[in-house]
């Protein structure tokens, strides 16, 4: 370090170690130094050669109205058909494509969607003969079998000031699930 | 397997996909890997993850199927996949922005198309599977050369070349600090990547030992664990005689640690677009017309970055999805060159019917796990 610290001054405090030094301490040192051996340099590159022999992809058929944002000027002619939108988060997934990307109640009705989507499939799991298991599904089983104990204890990690909450936050709402149920049960019970 | 809600996954038998488009190709996964980013679905961060996807971008196989139009590629051929999806003709990728590609994600035109992250991103199922749909099988894949191990191809689908990419968005000239926020994958190859551009001199800061013990051994870079530190900010400035770094990576993302409101606002509550407490310290420490380069992955929603303090101090910020393939020819070279070792990262192989405790356990950080890599069809 310079007595007066470097942004003080004009110059760049010393002491570093020469290109030579770094070239024998490091393998490849330098070898991109200069920016046209850097790939993405210009991040621009018109008339690049990607393989495509088409100036517009052939579409791919639509088999159900697919959702697509508000942005787009048409339906992209290659997209994914995974999980179509179905059931009470279909329908808000459906509504939230109605705004678009940049507006915030677009991203929040997805993101509410998504915890209604994971309820219903919850549900629907216990009418089937594969009821989710939230032990099996969380692989928590690795604490034992991949060491959760040592890998926290005396490591002076950050992230454990928050984990506790993921237990909480896996398991708090199936406990209050389990809780309702019961309730139910014994007003049903209480009835009869 | 599948998504079935935050924190659970589970595996499932589904139906091979099927040929959906003249251009795809099916391929049988052989090997493919968590990614750091596919916990933001796992932890339910990204809008539209629905259940029953298949997550899954990083992946190799032989190709199973292919579609009628495909001329580059036949039955048999052991591919690797960059995690783009793109069709190589759209504005965008005509000139090499193939992460930005405008033909395949319809639900939105921020994001091009991945695989198995979301409807976001395009609603394609993913490689954490024994087969995956791959569209435009003559612009993304890649044969893979007879002379590469398939654990350095299948990190050369994202890991690397992403890290390899946050490097470049640096702009890094002969001399340079360099700050890498992050020791995982992404953060590793990056600073690794940045002694390649000639770096003087590579900081990695994490608060997981195991991790920046990686950083020392395989990226040759000083560490600093920034749960030893008060403010890491200042810890930076004073490391750089003051000055702050010539270029700072963001190779953390969305669940940044060292920010309890931050982290909880951002991971746990959903209310933000991700943690940015790595991205504000990568603007408070860099220097004064520095760079900034953020290829950690966030959310599409709004996040409490330093923006003003950007402004002020007058920075350069780039940031991008890596367009994977451009970055393949100069990374082939690379490795076989002896520079750069990518499976040297890899710590664990698990089975695809373990894949649960594979989350969790990648997820926790627990067993010194950087890199998990899953491996199809082995019990």
């Amino acid at each position: 370090m310079s007595e007066t610290a470097t942004p003080y001054t004009a110059g760049k405090s010393s002491g570093r170690e020469s290109a030579e030094a770094l070239r024998a301490r490091i393998p490849g040192w330098g070898v991109d130094l200069d920016p046209a051996d850097r790939p993405s340099f210009p991040r621009e590159q018109p008339g690049i050669e990607t393989g495509a022999h088409w100036d517009f992809p052939e579409r791919q058929p639509e088999n159900w109205p697919r959702e697509k944002s508000i942005e787009h000027a048409m339906l992209p002619p290659v997209f994914g058909t995974s999980t179509p939108p179905a059931g009470v988060s279909g329908a808000i997934r459906k509504y939230a494509y109605k705004y678009s990307e940049g507006r915030a109640a677009h991203w929040l009705l997805l993101i509410a969607a998504d915890r209604v989507d994971a309820w219903e499939n919850h549900l629907k799991s216990f009418a089937s003969f594969r009821p989710d298991n939230p032990v099996t599904q969380t692989g928590v089983l690795s604490e034992f079998s991949r060491g959760g104990i040592r890998s926290r204890a005396g490591k002076r990690r950050v992230d454990t000031n928050h984990q506790w909450l993921d237990p909480i936050m896996i398991g708090g709402p199936w406990v209050l699930a389990g809780l309702g149920a019961a309730a139910v049960v014994r007003a049903l019970a209480r009835r009869r | 397997m599948v998504y079935r809600g935050p924190y659970k996954v589970r595996v499932e038998e589904k139906d091979i996909p099927k040929i959906e488009h003249p251009n795809d190709a099916i391929v049988r996964v052989s090997t493919g890997a968590i990614c750091g980013s596919d916990l933001h679905l796992y932890h339910g961060m990204m809008p539209d993850t629905r259940v029953g996807m298949t997550f899954g971008h990083e992946f190799v196989g032989r190709v199973h199927e292919v579609g009628p139009s495909v001329q580059n590629l036949a039955v048999g051929d052991r591919v690797m996949v960059p995690f783009n999806v793109y069709c190589g003709s759209c504005y965008f990728c005509s000139r090499g922005l193939y992460s930005n590609c405008h033909n395949v994600n319809p639900n939105a035109t921020a994001v091009g198309g991945i695989y198995g992250y979301s409807h976001t991103c395009g609603g394609y199922d993913g490689g954490q599977a024994q087969f995956v749909r791959v569209p435009f099988a003559d612009v993304g894949p890649s044969k893979i050369p007879d002379w590469m191990d398939e654990e350095d191809a299948v990190l050369l689908t994202d890991a690397l070349p992403t890290g390899y990419f946050g490097a470049q968005l640096g702009d890094i000239m002969e001399g340079d600090t360099v700050v890498v926020f992050g020791a995982g994958p992404v953060g590793l190859f990056a600073a690794k990547s940045s002694w390649l551009m000639g770096a003087g001199r590579v900081i990695v800061v994490d608060h997981l030992e195991y991790r920046l013990e990686k950083a020392r051994t395989f990226a040759h870079a000083e560490t600093y664990n920034f749960g030893e530190y008060d403010d890491i900010v200042v810890h930076l400035k004073k490391a750089t005689d003051y000055l702050g770094a010539d270029v700072v990576i963001d190779a953390v993302g969305a669940e940044a640690d060292g920010n309890f409101l931050q982290h909880v606002t951002g991971t746990k509550l959903k209310l933000q677009g991700g943690s940015p407490v790595a991205l504000n310290w990568a603007i408070d420490s860099v220097r004064k017309g520095g760079t900034v380069s953020v290829v950690g992955a966030y959310g599409p929603i709004f996040s409490a970055v330093k923006f003003g303090d950007a402004v002020n101090k007058g920075l350069t910020l780039r940031m991008n999805q890596c367009p994977v393939k451009r970055q393949w020819p100069r990374l082939f070279e690379h490795i076989r060159n002896g520079y750069l070792k990518p499976s040297d990262i890899v710590t664990h192989r698990v089975p695809l019917e373990h894949i649960a405790e594979g989350y969790h356990m990648f997820s926790a950080k627990l067993d010194n796990c950087i890199k998990p890599l899953i491996v199809a069809g082995v019990s």
